[in-house]
C-alpha cells in the first residue's frame, strides 16, 4: 500500500470475546467518510485474548484490514495495556482518523491514546462528516447541557481522534460476503509490567441494555413515585419493551440508573418511544430523538417534547397508558398473540 | 499520604440559556460552581485523610476568579490550594489542560510525594472526560477511571483496593500507588463540613501561579498553540417538524388511544401493532 494511503480506523471493543455493538455502528458511519476522503481505507483494530475470530465480523461491517494485538495479558480491558498496544499501532501505521466507541470502557482508552500520540480527540460526538473543503473529519458534538451544538476540527495533528455513544449512528446491515486481512502486532508487555490487578468483579443486579431496546416507555417527574413505574411497566411489558426515565426521576431514586435517558444517561434509539409525564428537556432530547416513533403523553398542551413528537396526546398519563395496556392486551389476544421477546430485563 | 485533588470552576449548565434571536450563550448573571463530580472528589480526599492522615492539595487551572472555588475547597477541608492562572493558557482545550495541570502537579510532587490524585469524572461545562486520563498518562501511573468506591488503602505496601463501575457491573481492582482516579459522585456522599475547617478557610489565601513560576513549559504545548482542535462552528440544534396532537377533551380516551395504536401500527414499529395484512407476523 502506498505511503500516504489515509487509514480511517475503527476500535473494536470487546469484552468475553463479544464484540460490542458500537463497533459495527462506527464502521458503518466509516464506509461513508471513506466515500468522502479520496486515497482513504477502512481498516480496524482488535485487541484481547484469542479474539481472531472477531476480526471476520469486522470484515463484514467493511474493514479490510484489522490490526490485531492478541494476547494473555489483554485478557480484560485495563487502561494501561491497552493504551500503550494502541499507541504503538498508531505511531507505526499513522492513522488519519481513528473512532472509538464512547462507552465507559472506549472513554477510558481514548483519553489515554490522545495523550500519548499527542492529538485531539472530540468526545461524545453526534454526527461524523468530512469538511468538503478542508477535507479533514468534523466533528459536531452538543455542548454546555445540550443548549448548544459544536462542530469541532482538528487541523494539524493526527490522527483526527473522536469517540461516539452507542445507538447514536445506525447499525449498518452485514455485507454478505465480505473479505479482509489480520496484520497481526505484538504487545510488548508482560503481566508483571501491569500496576493494576483485576481481583474481583460484582455483576450488576439488573443487566439492562436499555440502549438496545425496541421498545421503551419512559416516565419523568410526572409519573410522581416508584409506584407509578408499575403502571408504565406493565404497558413494557405487553410490548415486549422497557422501562426508561428523565434525570428527576433517577435521581428521586425512582429507578435505578441504569434507566435514565439524556445526556448523561443512555442515547437511546428504539422504534417505539412513549414518553409520559416528560417535559422534553433538551438534555432528554439529544438522548431519545433518534427514535422511530416518538409517543408523547403530558398533561400540558405546550410541553416542548410535543415539538418533536410524531404523536402527542393531551391528557393524563395515568388514564393513557392503562388504557394503552388494555387495547394492546386486546389486539393481542384477537391476533393470537401470546409473547412478545424484546428487550425485557434479563 | 498527600493527596491531589484537580477541580475546575465550571458555569451552572442548569442555569445556561440560549439568546434564541443569536443562537448564543447567554452568560451573564450564570453561576459559577465547582463542577459536581469534583465536590466529591475533594470529600473523597479529605475523608480519606481523616482516615489515614496527611493532606489534602488541591489545583486547579482558571480564571483569577476561580480562587473563590478553591476557597470553598478549604472549608470542606483541604489544606493547600493552588490557583493556575495566566492569559497565555487560556483557550486551552484538554491536550493542553492536561498539560499544565500535570507541570504544575509535577512541582508538587517534586516538593512532597504524592500518593493518590484525584480527579472529577467528567467536567459539566463540556463532558468530555478527558483531562483526568491525559495526567495519568503524562504521570505515567495507573489510571482508574469511574471510580465508585475506596475499598482500602494500605499505605505500607503503597497499594489500594478502588471498585470501578464499567458497563456490566463492578470491577475490583488493586493498583499500586500513586495512582489517578477519576470519581463518580457515589465514591462521597457530600457532608456537612466539620467547623474546624471553616475556621481554616477564613484565614487561608490560594497561592496563586502564573507562567513564570515555579515549574517550566515547552510553550508549544500551551494554550491555544497547544490545542490540536478548534471550534468550526458552534449553532442551536434546529428544531425537528412536530407531528399531530391528539386531545383526550376532543376525542375521548378510548378514541384517542385507538387513534395512537393505530398510528403506532401504521408506522410499522411494532410488528403485532401493524395493520392487519400489512407485514403483522
Ligand atoms: C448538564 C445537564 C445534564 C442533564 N442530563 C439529563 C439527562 O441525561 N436526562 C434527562 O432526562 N434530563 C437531564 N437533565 C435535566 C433536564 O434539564 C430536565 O430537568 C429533565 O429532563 C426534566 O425531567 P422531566 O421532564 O421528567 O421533569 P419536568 O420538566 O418537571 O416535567 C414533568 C412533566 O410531566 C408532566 N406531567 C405531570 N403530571 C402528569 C400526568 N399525570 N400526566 C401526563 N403528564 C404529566 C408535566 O406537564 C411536565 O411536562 C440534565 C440537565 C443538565 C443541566
Ligand atoms: N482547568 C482544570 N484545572 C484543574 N483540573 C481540571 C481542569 N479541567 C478539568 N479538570 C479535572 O479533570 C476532570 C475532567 O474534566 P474534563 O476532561 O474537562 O471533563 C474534572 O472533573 C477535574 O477534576
Amino acid at each position: 500500500m502506498s505511503e500516504n494511503v489515509k487509514r480511517i480506523w475503527t476500535f473494536i471493543e470487546q469484552e468475553d470475546g463479544i464484540a460490542h455493538p458500537v463497533s459495527w455502528e462506527l464502521l458503518g458511519a466509516v464506509q461513508k467518510l471513506s466515500a468522502e476522503l479520496e486515497g482513504s481505507v477502512v481498516e480496524a483494530v482488535l485487541l484481547g485474548h484469542n479474539v481472531a475470530s472477531i476480526a471476520e465480523e469486522a470484515y463484514h461491517y467493511g474493514a479490510k484490514r484489522v490490526y490485531l494485538i492478541d494476547d494473555p495479558v489483554l485478557e480484560h480491558y485495563r487502561n494501561h495495556p491497552y493504551g500503550t498496544g494502541i499507541s504503538k499501532l498508531v505511531e507505526k501505521y499513522k492513522p488519519e482518523i481513528f473512532l472509538v466507541g464512547a462507552t465507559i470502557l472506549g472513554r477510558d482508552l481514548a483519553g489515554t491514546i490522545a495523550t500519548q500520540v499527542k492529538t485531539g480527540l472530540t468526545a461524545d460526538c453526534t454526527e461524523l462528516a468530512i469538511d468538503p473543503d478542508k477535507k479533514i473529519l468534523a466533528a459536531t458534538r452538543p455542548t454546555f447541557g445540550g443548549n448548544l451544538m459544536a462542530t469541532i476540527l482538528c487541523q494539524k495533528q493526527r490522527p483526527q481522534m473522536a469517540t461516539v455513544r452507542p445507538r447514536v449512528l445506525p447499525m449498518p446491515e452485514p455485507l454478505p460476503v465480505a473479505e479482509g486481512e489480520i496484520v497481526r502486532e505484538e504487545l510488548g508487555l508482560k503481566e508483571s509490567d501491569v500496576a493494576v490487578k483485576l481481583v474481583g468483579f460484582i455483576p450488576s443486579k439488573e443487566q439492562l441494555l436499555i440502549e438496545y431496546a425496541d421498545v421503551i416507555v419512559a416516565g419523568g417527574r410526572g409519573v410522581g413515585g416508584p409506584d407509578g413505574y408499575k403502571v408504565l411497566q406493565a404497558l413494557a411489558d405487553e410490548l415486549g419493551g422497557v422501562v426508561g426515565a428523565s434525570r428527576p426521576a433517577i435521581d428521586a431514586g425512582w429507578l435505578p440508573r441504569e434507566h435514565q435517558v439524556g445526556q448523561t444517561g443512555k442515547t437511546v434509539r428504539p422504534k417505539l418511544y412513549i414518553a409520559a409525564g416528560i417535559s422534553g428537556a433538551v438534555q432528554h432530547r439529544v438522548g431519545m430523538n433518534g427514535s422511530d416513533f416518538i409517543l408523547a403523553i403530558n398533561t400540558d398542551p405546550n410541553a416542548s417534547i410535543f415539538q418533536i413528537a410524531d404523536l402527542a396526546i393531551v391528557g393524563d398519563l395515568f388514564q393513557v397508558i392503562p388504557e394503552l395496556t388494555a387495547q394492546v392486551k386486546s389486539i393481542k389476544a384477537k391476533r393470537g398473540i401470546k409473547e412478545v421477546n424484546g428487550g425485557s430485563d434479563v | 499520604m498527600h493527596i491531589v485533588v484537580a477541580i475546575k470552576q465550571v458555569p451552572d449548565t442548569t442555569n445556561v440559556r440560549i439568546n434564541p434571536e443569536t443562537g448564543t450563550l447567554i452568560r451573564e448573571g450564570v453561576p459559577a460552581i465547582i463542577n459536581p463530580y469534583d465536590v466529591h472528589a475533594i470529600e473523597l480526599a479529605v475523608q480519606l485523610k481523616e482516615k489515614y492522615g496527611g493532606k489534602v492539595t488541591v489545583v486547579t487551572m482558571g480564571p483569577p476568579k476561580a480562587a473563590e472555588a478553591l476557597s470553598e475547597c478549604v472549608e470542606q477541608g483541604a489544606d493547600r490550594c493552588v490557583l493556575i492562572t495566566d492569559r497565555k493558557f487560556a483557550a486551552a482545550d484538554t491536550l493542553a489542560t492536561s498539560y499544565v495541570v500535570w507541570r504544575a502537579i509535577d512541582v508538587i510532587q517534586q516538593e512532597e510525594p504524592v500518593d493518590l490524585f484525584i480527579f472529577g469524572m467528567q467536567a459539566i461545562d463540556g463532558d468530555t472526560a478527558q483531562v483526568g486520563p491525559g495526567v495519568a498518562t503524562r504521570l505515567g501511573i495507573p489510571l482508574i477511571s469511574y471510580a465508585v468506591k475506596v475499598e482500602s488503602i494500605d499505605p505500607a505496601s503503597h497499594t489500594a483496593l478502588i471498585h470501578r463501575k464499567t458497563e456490566q457491573g463492578t470491577e475490583v481492582l488493586q493498583t499500586s500507588l500513586p495512582a489517578l482516579l477519576t470519581v463518580l459522585k457515589e465514591i462521597a456522599p457530600e457532608r456537612r463540613a466539620p467547623l474546624p475547617y471553616f475556621i481554616h478557610s477564613l484565614e487561608y489565601k490560594p497561592e496563586v501561579w502564573t507562567s513564570e513560576a515555579p515549574y517550566s513549559f515547552d510553550v508549544t504545548q500551551i494554550g491555544i498553540k497547544g490545542s490540536p482542535t478548534i471550534v468550526g462552528k458552534a449553532f442551536t440544534p434546529p428544531p425537528k417538524e412536530a407531528g399531530d396532537v391528539v386531545k383526550i377533551a376532543d376525542k375521548g380516551l378510548s378514541g384517542t388511544v385507538s387513534y395512537a395504536l393505530e398510528r403506532i401500527g401504521h408506522a410499522g414499529v411494532v410488528d403485532f401493532l401493524a395493520a392487519e395484512g400489512k407485514g403483522g407476523k
